[in-house]
């Protein structure tokens, strides 16, 4: 058997966990029965206290840690922060990770088959919202006997998921870890996200949403959309470190193919994302962060709809995320210091732009250690009493 | 705990809304949540003080006090504490209205530099004090601004500033009965409590 990382979960088998109670979204419609992808790492403890939700960014997935198969090359999307010993220690911690409804990884969605027709569901899957995700999530907490969380975590989408928790189960969880987000997306945010969707909807082989039937895929609206999406992801220092001006043959060849180095790994980047993630879900994924904005029930004010929450704030942002700028996380902690409520907040020094939530920069580990350490020492010095 | 610190403990009401700007690794929030339960909050900007802050479970911010408290609200605390950090400022006096804006009372610690061994110092050795307290050189010092008891007072008879409390200790935190006789001479840290 072949040697994983010692600080690796090692091999990890994924669960699809069915629901039959129906599950009423915020538009009105209801998904009358769904599934979910899940995965777990260590142990949970007998006083169940122990188990930390993991929440998924744009294109991210329950697989957030360890690997499928003894020949994967790359481990789970998180695996820098998750295992032995890692931030999210699973020596200490039970950790749950999943695919959100609407995803694409083997969770209910647009390519899943809609039972009712017996055919996938396509555009016809209903729009869900942060809310919704939080919903469902919440229902796989009581599946898995788990009362009250001691952390959910996520950063970027994953963090606003995260702060979705804490206002509308305030008692569920102990710990809200929120990384690399915003409160709602900006007009700016808004705009790329309609950029993407259009790149998707505008390709000729997107027929509607309804591409499966076809036997088509919509690569180049995908790719499109990737690309935009990768740009914001990246700081223009980080870009310019990794790229420069290089040429991918040393001199320019006056055509219009891809040259820069830029230009290459861009299109790799799309070409690789059109191949694993499926259109409709991104865009129902843009959807969500459009629509997530959990001040708007509460006359825009921020601190009104924390008021309520419970639980202790973790929050941290990066120096050159200009996708979700330190200024976005800091009007959370803000509303959270008017509220009243526990927060810590961290300006990480990183070039990697918004990517750098997924990288493991050592201040970054250290700080995100810290707090995670003291919530298994707190847990376990009051399991043992 | 630090004299000074236990001088402002003595000051701050149980229960009530606390912030600590640049508060080091959180000895004094550590304290007042657990002993007095206030609401307390820490403004930090070294990364050691804010690990240590994090691993006391000492609720910590991190900010450049220097660029304001903008997304403070005006009167959301009870007491604002800035220890020894006023002389590190680019703008002590924009600091202190910041601190009195979203404070209703605020407490300041600083070193004298009007201190008779400083006044020595620069006198007759011709060069910039340095002491244990003042333990820096001219060129690496944070301590940016040097500024007396006298004149702190002054800012705040021109700011409409009043001084609620003010205590003069010596480079230990420790109260001696001459300081009080000459205290811009003979006191080398000033403990204030100013609100407006």
């Amino acid at each position: 058997m072949k040697d994983f990382p010692e600080d690796s979960v090692g091999l990890v088998v994924p669960q699809t966990i069915h629901f039959d109670q129906p599950l009423t979204l915020a538009s009105g419609r209801t998904l009358p029965h769904y599934d979910l992808v899940v995965e777990t790492y260590g142990q949970l403890n007998a006083q169940a206290s122990n188990a930390i939700l993991i929440c998924h960014a744009l294109s991210g997935h329950h697989h957030a840690a360890g690997y499928h198969t003894e020949e994967d090359k790359k481990p789970g999307w998180w695996d820098s922060a998750i295992g032995p010993g890692k931030a999210i220690d699973t020596n200490r911690f039970f950790v749950v990770s999943l695919n959100n409804l609407g995803g694409c990884h083997g969770s209910s969605g647009p390519n899943t088959l809609n039972p009712e027709t017996g055919q996938p569901y396509g555009p016809d899957f209903p729009i869900v919202t942060v809310a919704d995700w939080v919903q469902s999530q919440a229902g796989l907490a009581d599946h898995l006997g788990i009362e009250q969380w001691a952390a959910v975590v996520g950063g970027s989408l994953g963090g606003m998921q995260a702060l979705q928790w804490s206002i509308d189960f305030p008692e569920r969880l102990r710990h809200c870890v929120i990384i690399a987000a915003a409160p709602k997306l900006s007009t700016q945010n808004i705009a790329f996200n309609e950029v993407a969707r259009q790149a998707i909807s505008k390709d000729p082989q997107f027929h509607q949403g309804h591409y499966y039937a076809q036997g088509s895929v919509p690569k180049t609206g995908l790719m499109l959309a990737r690309m935009v999406g990768h740009i914001t992801y990246l700081s223009e220092d980080g870009m310019r470190e990794k790229f420069g001006r290089e040429l991918r043959s040393g001199k320019l060849s006056f055509d219009f193919n891809p040259q820069f180095e830029i230009e290459t790994y861009l299109q790799y980047q799309g070409e690789r994302f059109s191949a694993t993630f499926d259109a409709n879900t991104y865009l129902l994924m843009t959807k969500a962060l459009d629509y997530f904005d959990p001040a708007a029930d509460y006359d825009n004010n921020l601190a009104l709809a924390l008021k309520q929450v419970q639980c202790d704030f973790f929050v941290a942002s990066f120096t050159t995320d200009w996708r979700f700028s330190p200024e976005r996380s800091r009007e959370i902690v803000d509303a959270l210091i008017e509220a009243g409520k526990k927060v810590t907040y961290t300006e990480i020094q990183a070039a990697h732009g918004h990517d750098a939530f997924l990288i493991p920069i050592p201040r970054y580990m250290e700080v995100f250690s810290a707090y995670m350490n003291r919530i298994a020492d707190t847990l376990e010095k009051h399991d043992a009493r | 705990m630090r004299a000074d610190l236990e001088i402002i403990r003595d000051w701050i009401r149980p229960g009530s809304r606390v912030i600590d700007l640049g508060c080091g690794e959180g000895e004094l929030l550590e304290h007042l949540v657990n002993e007095k339960q206030v609401q307390g909050y820490g403004i930090e900007i070294n990364a050691d003080n804010i690990t240590a802050c994090i691993e006391k479970g000492v609720n910590v911010i991190e900010k450049d006090i220097d660029e304001g408290l903008c997304g403070i609200r005006s009167n959301s605390f009870d007491t604002v504490v800035m220890s020894h950090a006023l002389q590190t400022m680019h703008r002590p006096d924009q600091i202190v209205e910041e601190m009195l804006r979203i404070g209703k009372e605020c407490i300041v610690t600083f070193p004298n530099f009007a201190h008779w061994r400083a006044r020595f110092y620069l006198a007759f050795r011709g060069r910039m004090p340095v002491s244990k307290f003042l333990s820096y050189t001219w060129y690496n010092t944070p301590n940016i601004h040097f500024f007396t008891f006298k004149d702190f007072e002054e800012l705040c008879v021109e700011r409409n500033i009043y001084i609620v409390d003010r205590t003069v200790v010596d480079h230990e935190h420790k109260h001696r009965w001459w300081i009080r006789l000459w205290p811009n001479m003979l006191g080398e840290i000033a403990i204030y409590r100013i609100t407006r």
